[in-house]
């Protein structure tokens, strides 16, 4: 009976690649890649997948992408990683090996995008990285990996500027989640305020799993801080500033990673005034692109097509794609290495902001141009909204300080 | 420490006070864990079976509470009611589904039975309603002592709580079918023999087990945000309390909520906050080492 | 042993895993084979504890993370070799569950069963603070550790006959105690340990060997799949789904059978293959887990072998 199990099961898979598709038809372009559809992450991957998906149908509404004097369509393979890091390597073997996936792009988060850049290292392919911040996977020597997003240690700096300027004996209380984002983040973070000459009077982590941040908030009011930088995703984060607001914690400033960003955060209410996040994108945000839709052009079609407003998440996507399809055209071939050559020459401004890869072999793919923006949350027209607050040349409305002054 | 010392004793006073806070909520959310582990500490008490869909069952509680007070506009607390009715029937099917096989059987059985419901519900709930985070409004004035307040929320929760965990050792002390409840737990064949419908009872114990472990739930939805995933650290905790207060001993349970929450609030001042769960499950697995049963373990199937 | 026709069946299996896929350089065969490889060798060594002796380890993974930390720990911080550091992870953590097994083999059934889930969850919460294991951040290991094995492409073949060497070990490791007098020992454990004590089986040294023993080869695959994905990070290395699945498993084909867990893993492996990229289900994956589950312990808790063995009795001669 085993035997024949066995039989059956080597049939079974002998036959399985004739099933698997080719992908690599003439006109064709496939680029793989997994995304978060269930698991604690789907919220914020959702958001990146759409900017994947809104890049592609508008590519192909166009025509293709163009390479000599071929267009080639663009189709996706991607599948759910459940916010697993383990699935991560299997699925992005499998886009490799069984759907003959030519380019890839990353998972959402830093924890996902690591591992997964392994595998598109070790079997060569390129993979644009819009979703993870996290600095370490670039510094092990890659050559095919890049990322359009601004990398986590530059994440705090403009809050770090904007708090000096408003009060430049600030003390500031550093909580935040023990993930390798935030780690990052909030090292650099403490680094920088330090060097700003502003007094970090707390720097703890917590568990990612945390739900009861009651204790944490005591001790951010013992510690006498006036300001808070910290957080980590979304659920944390919006957690936090809940418990800090119930338990009027009365921080002059905020800042708080990911959570604000999104608009489900203003749901909080009046716990949500003041807060500030480092954003990679808003919609008031005015670069002049080279090419490409406006921001405002961008935000209205994003919206009509799938009824949700963009946020950084999907406009990165977008970036991702646009990234590519750019390397392509300029490369005029679909060859990994002459691609790889093209994003290492890329120097070119979006709506998403001015893109650029570093090309130094211990930090090969790290985004070395785009900038953070600092939003928000203000009572825009009575109700809660996000405001662009920093740098000053791209705001859209001033930064409130003490937040208090935003109830 | 050492620093606050030296700054004098205005600024030690003030980080006492900050420790008594935390000591303080930490009895308060205590009780709500106390709560969540009652029903999880009945159903043991009873049938001998450790009921690993409780998570699920917390996380029914907060998504019943989202959907009535975000959905229908209902005010918070008045979900209480219906959360305790409707977690009482989803109990009586989890038995008929789950349990009643399994009852005789090793209890390995029955763990993975209800571990293989879990699995379904989570697996379900994720599908339908994604990870996202649920939150519900509520704002009541808080106590504040100097700089430290405790939330409304907090307060009433663990009122509420202490009010039903005193409900239940009422029914079970004073009432037919609560005697009727601690007699099976006793010796389920001599209550049998005396003309008790056992399968009735258990059937109503579960009820009641879930029922409780909804309406911490629901309790609980009222202080954080959650997700669907969220159980499963409710659940973890509710192991933890039971372990600490004893199997099959309501009262423990709720003590061992508050030793819990007096943990939680008491570490986290001294320790880096990320240390706690270290803390929590050492302790766990060391008192299960030292007191098989649970610190106040009753005497088998006494509740 | 020679002569019993298992020892070969078992022996065939693992000359199918290594021919299938290198006949024809089939990379995407090998890499499925991979995974049912390990997920075999997971469930036949939890067999040991959940199947022989009847002690549900819900915390299986913790040799498995812990086993690929040590390994990566090594390779990274100290430049060993591959071969060295799985050695010392494979005795590493099967020393360190020595020590875990003194405190919870004395508890009984449930007991036990919540404290391995207490281990595992308080393993990984001090992993997350243990600075020179990267701490929540975790190890990475630069692609140049490729290089001794030949580049990244061979390494992975390496790999992959390594982790179907890890497979067969246990498979007959399984099929060896099971046939031994500490095996019948484990058994009668299982039926009523406290019988089996006054009929002069020494329970707590024997449970005490089964637990470790179930920690060797596990540690060993750890260590082999954390090298692969050159990664490792707490949440990764002790996500309970795995261990979930070892206990579906081996449910699944019939606790105590070394055939049924290797049939389930193989099984549910490929279920799962199929579950995780089809776009119906792969949200439904855990709901189909805890169906299956369900229905095995509601109506089948033999599991496949079960049925087998009802329908075929002579074949519990020749298979085990």
């Amino acid at each position: 009976m085993k035997r024949l199990c066995l039989l059956a099961a080597a049939a079974m898979l002998f036959a399985a690649p004739a099933f698997a598709q080719d992908n690599s038809s003439a006109d064709t372009i496939t680029v793989g890649f997994t995304d978060s559809q269930t698991g604690p992450l789907n919220v914020d991957s959702l958001g990146q997948q759409r900017g994947y998906e809104y890049w592609r149908d508008e590519v192909n509404a166009a025509g293709g992408i163009k390479v000599g004097d071929k267009k080639y369509t663009v189709k996706f393979v991607s599948y759910d990683d459940q916010s697993v890091g383990g699935r991560v390597q299997q699925l992005y073997t499998r886009l490799i090996n069984q759907d003959h996936a030519q380019f890839l792009f990353s998972p959402y988060s830093s924890g996902l995008t690591a591992p997964a850049a392994v595998i598109s290292e070790q079997y060569g392919k390129i993979m644009i990285d819009s979703g993870g911040a996290e600095e370490k996977p670039f510094e092990l020597g890659n050559k095919y990996l890049f990322m359009v997003i601004t990398s986590a240690t530059h994440y705090m700096s403009g809050a770090v500027e904007a708090l000096k300027e408003k009060n430049p004996h600030a003390k500031i209380a550093m909580v935040y989640s023990d993930d390798p984002f935030s780690k990052d983040v909030m090292k650099a973070a403490k680094e920088q305020a330090e060097a700003a000459g502003l007094q970090v009077v707390m720097d703890e982590s917590y568990a990612p799993s945390t739900t009861d941040f009651g204790p944490i908030v005591n001790k951010i009011i013992s510690s006498n801080a006036d300001a808070f930088m910290g957080g980590g995703h979304y659920s944390d984060g919006a957690t936090l500033a809940r418990q800090m607001y119930d338990q009027r914690a009365n921080m002059k400033w905020v800042s708080i990673l990911v959570a604000p960003a999104d608009d489900k955060f203003g749901e909080l209410g009046p716990a949500a005034l003041g807060v500030t996040v480092p954003s990679q994108w808003e919609v008031q945000v005015a670069y002049k692109p080279q090419f490409g839709p406006t921001t405002a052009e961008f935000a209205t079609a994003f919206e009509a097509k799938f009824h949700a407003k963009a946020d950084y998440h999907a406009a990165s996507g977008y970036t991702s794609g646009t990234m590519l399809q750019h390397a392509i055209e300029q490369a005029n071939s679909i060859d990994p290495e002459k691609v790889a050559a093209a994003l290492n020459a890329t120097d070119v401004t979006t709506f998403f902001g001015h893109v650029k890869f570093m090309t130094d072999p211990g930090h090969h793919g790290l985004q070395a141009a785009h900038e953070m923006v600092l939003a928000q949350w203000q009572k825009v027209n009575g109700k809660p909204g996000r405001q662009v607050v920093w740098p000053t040349a791209a705001q859209s409305a001033a930064l409130i300080y003490p937040i208090s002054a935003s109830q | 420490m050492g620093r606050l010392i030296d700054a004098g004793p205005d600024r030690l006073s003030r980080a006492m006070l900050g420790i008594l806070a935390s000591l303080i909520d930490g009895v308060l959310v205590g009780l709500v864990y106390g709560l969540a582990a009652m029903g999880l500490t009945l159903i043991w008490g009873v049938m001998d079976v450790i009921n690993l869909t409780h998570g699920a069952m917390v996380v029914a509680g907060m998504m019943a509470l989202y959907l009535l007070a975000s959905a229908l506009g209902i005010s918070p607390y008045l979900t209480l009611p219906p959360v305790l009715i409707g977690g009482f029937f989803v109990g009586v099917a989890l038995y008929w589904i789950a349990i009643h096989r399994m009852v005789g059987r090793p209890p390995l059985m029955s763990l993975l039975s209800t571990f293989a419901v879990n699995l379904i519900l989570i697996g379900v709930g994720t599908a339908v309603w994604g990870t996202a985070l649920f939150n519900v409004e509520v704002s009541l004035p808080g106590v504040s002592i100097g700089r430290y307040t405790f939330p409304g929320a907090h307060i009433l929760a663990a009122v509420l709580a202490a009010v039903i965990a005193a409900l239940l050792y009422v029914f079970l002390h004073n009432t037919r079918i609560g005697k009727a409840v601690r007699a099976v737990a006793n010796n389920r064949e001599a209550a049998e023999l005396v003309g008790i419908p056992t399968t009735r009872l258990l059937a109503i114990s579960v009820g009641m087990g879930v029922s409780l472990a909804g309406v911490s739930g629901m309790l609980i939805g009222t202080l954080f945000p959650f997700t669907i995933l969220s159980g499963d650290g409710y659940q973890l905790k509710g192991f933890i309390v039971t372990v600490l207060g004893g199997f099959g001993n309501p009262v423990g349970a709720l003590l061992g909520g508050v030793a819990l929450g007096l943990l939680e609030g008491a570490v986290t001042p001294f320790v880096p906050v990320s240390w706690t769960l270290v803390i929590e499950f050492v302790l766990f697995v060391l008192v299960l080492i030292a007191f098989p049963g649970g610190i106040f373990a009753s005497r088998r199937g006494a509740l | 042993m020679l002569r019993r026709p298992f020892f070969w069946i078992i022996a065939l299996t693992i000359a199918v895993f290594v021919a299938a896929p290198a006949i024809g350089d089939d990379v995407e065969m090998r890499e499925s084979l991979a995974l049912a490889a390990v997920y075999i060798t997971l469930a036949s060594n939890l067999n040991l504890m959940l199947g022989y002796a009847g002690y549900i380890n819900f915390g299986s993974i913790v040799f498995f993370g812990l086993g690929g930390y040590i390994c990566i720990w090594l390779v990274s911080s100290y430049s060993w070799s591959l071969g060295a550091s799985l050695v010392a992870a494979g005795i590493g953590v099967s020393a360190l569950s020595l020590v875990f097994g003194f405190g919870i083999l004395r508890l009984r059934g449930p007991f036990f069963a919540l404290s391995t889930i207490g281990i595992v969850e308080g393993v990984q919460a001090f992993v997350e603070n243990f600075t020179p294991w990267g701490g929540s951040s975790g190890i990475y290991i630069s692609p140049q550790v490729f290089l001794p094995l030949g580049g990244s492409a061979r390494a992975l073949w390496i790999i992959y006959f390594l982790f179907v060497a890890v497979m067969g070990a246990s498979l007959y490791l399984s099929y060896v105690i099971k046939t031994s007098k500490f095996g019948l020992g484990l058994l009668a454990i299982g039926q009523n340990e406290d019988a089996a004590a006054i009929l002069g089986v020494p329970t707590p040294r024997y449970k005490a060997l089964a637990y470790s023993a179930s920690a060797f080869l596990p540690a060993i695959a750890g260590g082999l799949y954390f090298f692969k994905g050159a990664f490792i990070q707490p949440s990764d290395a002790f996500d309970l789904t795995l261990s979930t699945e070892a206990i579906v498993i081996c449910m699944l084909g019939g606790q105590g059978t070394v055939t049924g867990v290797a049939l389930g893993a193989y099984l549910y492996e490929e279920l799962r293959g199929y579950l995780l990229t089809s776009s119906t289900f792969s949200n439904f994956q855990l709901v189909i887990a805890g169906v299956l589950l369900l229905l095995i312990v509601l109506f089948f808790p033999s599991g496949l072998m079960g049925f087998v063995y009802s329908r075929f009795p002579r074949l519990q001669r020749v298979l085990e």
